[in-house]
């Protein structure tokens, strides 16, 4: 029974279990709607999980690894996590529900390459979707108000992947993914 | 990172190691040097923007040892390979081992670096499959390098004289040696040929020097003489690169092998 019961493993059932396991630097989200999980491979004698990282030096890279062992541990079957870049993770992979959870706890999801000016060209010479002066060509809207009429403050911000905004309308600083 | 290491001739295995190590390094102590900002940079949102780009910097050091251990596959890993070694056998570039100066010194600094790493970044080919991965996600998040060092170098030409006066003394003092992050690569030859890179260091090196004179002819400014200067290479490590050294590795040289 318990050999059929392991075999009977299905690899949604693993994508369930990993839509549990949350972001430590965004808990609100999960490595599911962050797009980072790329393949799910379930063998007889062990689970493989490839994850992608969002940003190459992301320091919850390793607790991001972890959190995926321990929660597919119920399966009973070995687990290897792997990180690749085999794929380079992009903004885009965001999940619908991903982008709405973020901007629900404040967070402006990115806009998509393609608005932003990006034109899918990673060696690209400028970020055609901001200018040397830090103003941008794709409006950001305030996760709080709506508004558009929101400003960069700083592309840069308290993690990697994020940057500091300001909302006109409802005078709200907020963070915004940056798109990569 | 776990990949497949695909099989390399020794000669290229060989190449690859002194590209991997010279790229890695040079991040490495770029991300240490401009660490040094973090609290006492000459705005709030710079310390924000310095200390993540400077973060930036050591993650991507770290993926490019990870690499190397995987090209020399004796038992190193990125830990070993960033902190174990005396400061001789560091191959930054000597950019790189100015101490870290004022504001104008980082951001002249800064400019002819990223400039730089964009130019031979851009010069790495499909041969090593593992590395043309690494370096098309690097390359998405260096642009915002890029963009942050042109916004400063922008806003200290256009800042009134003393700021002007301070950027050009700047530019001319780390130009002096800011070619050296193109020193030529014993391997490079066996490089080019495996299509690991795409050109020469010298084919990388002229076209970065396009770019940096694209930038400030615009703004009145022009590459000062001294950046003709002859490489100095990515030996003779400075005093003030030793004292980075011995901050670096306090940690590790007070406790060998202990983990977080």
């Amino acid at each position: 029974m318990a050999a059929e019961r392991t075999l009977a493993i299905e690899p949604r059932d693993v994508l369930a279990a990993l839509d549990e396991v949350a972001d430590p630097e965004i808990p609100t989200v999960s490595v599911v709607e962050l797009g980072m999980v790329e393949r799910i491979e379930v063998r007889p004698d062990e689970l493989v999980v490839e994850l992608l990282p969002t940003f190459v030096g992301c320091p919850a890279i390793e607790i991001i690894r972890e959190s995926v062992a321990t929660r597919l541990a119920s399966f009973g079957r070995p687990v290897r996590v792997e990180m690749t870049f085999s794929t380079p993770w992009t903004t885009d992979r965001i999940s619908p529900e991903g982008r709405e959870k973020l901007r629900r706890s404040g967070f402006a999801p990115p806009p998509h390459l393609a608005t932003a000016g990006y034109g899918g060209q990673p060696g690209g010479r400028a970020l055609p979707m901001v200018d040397p002066m830090f103003g941008l060509a794709a409006p950001v809207e305030c996760p709080y108000c709506g508004s558009a009429r929101t400003t960069l403050e700083n592309v840069f911000g308290p993690t990697q992947c994020r940057s500091i905004r300001h909302c006109a309308d409802c005078r709200q600083p907020f963070e915004a993914f940056k798109p990569v | 990172m776990t990949v497949m290491t695909p099989t390399l001739t020794p000669a290229v295995g060989t190449a690859l190691a002194e590209l991997l190590l010279s790229m890695a390094d040079d991040e490495f102590v770029s991300g240490f040097t401009d660490s040094e900002w973090t609290g006492i940079a000459p705005l709030l949102e710079e310390d924000v923007a310095i200390s993540s780009i400077s973060q930036d910097e050591l993650g991507h050091a770290r993926a490019l040892y990870q690499l190397l251990a995987e090209v020399r596959d004796d038992g190193s890993d990125e830990d070993s390979i960033a902190y174990d070694r005396e400061p001789d056998d560091y191959r930054h570039a000597r950019l790189l081992d100015h101490p870290r100066g004022d504001w104008a010194d980082t951001i002249a600094r800064r400019f002819y670096y990223e400039l730089a790493d964009e130019a031979r970044l851009a010069s790495i080919g499909g041969g090593y499959r593992p590395l043309a991965d690494l370096v098309e996600k690097l390359r998405r998040e260096e642009r915002y390098h890029r963009m942050h060092v042109v916004a400063w170098i922008h806003r200290l030409a256009n800042g009134g004289a003393d700021a002007r006066q301070r950027l050009e003394a700047a530019l001319a003092t780390q130009g002096l040696d800011a070619p050296t992050v193109f020193t030529p690569l014993e391997g490079e030859a066996a490089l080019v040929k495996a299509g690991i890179l795409t050109r020469s260091m010298a084919d990388a090196e002229a076209a970065w020097r396009a770019d940096l004179t694209s930038i400030l002819v615009p703004l009145g400014l022009a590459l000062p003489p001294s950046i003709e200067h002859s490489p100095a290479g990515r030996r003779d490590h400075s005093a003030a690169f030793r004292w980075l050294w011995t901050e670096f590795t306090s940690v590790r040289r007070s406790e060998g092998g202990a983990t977080w």
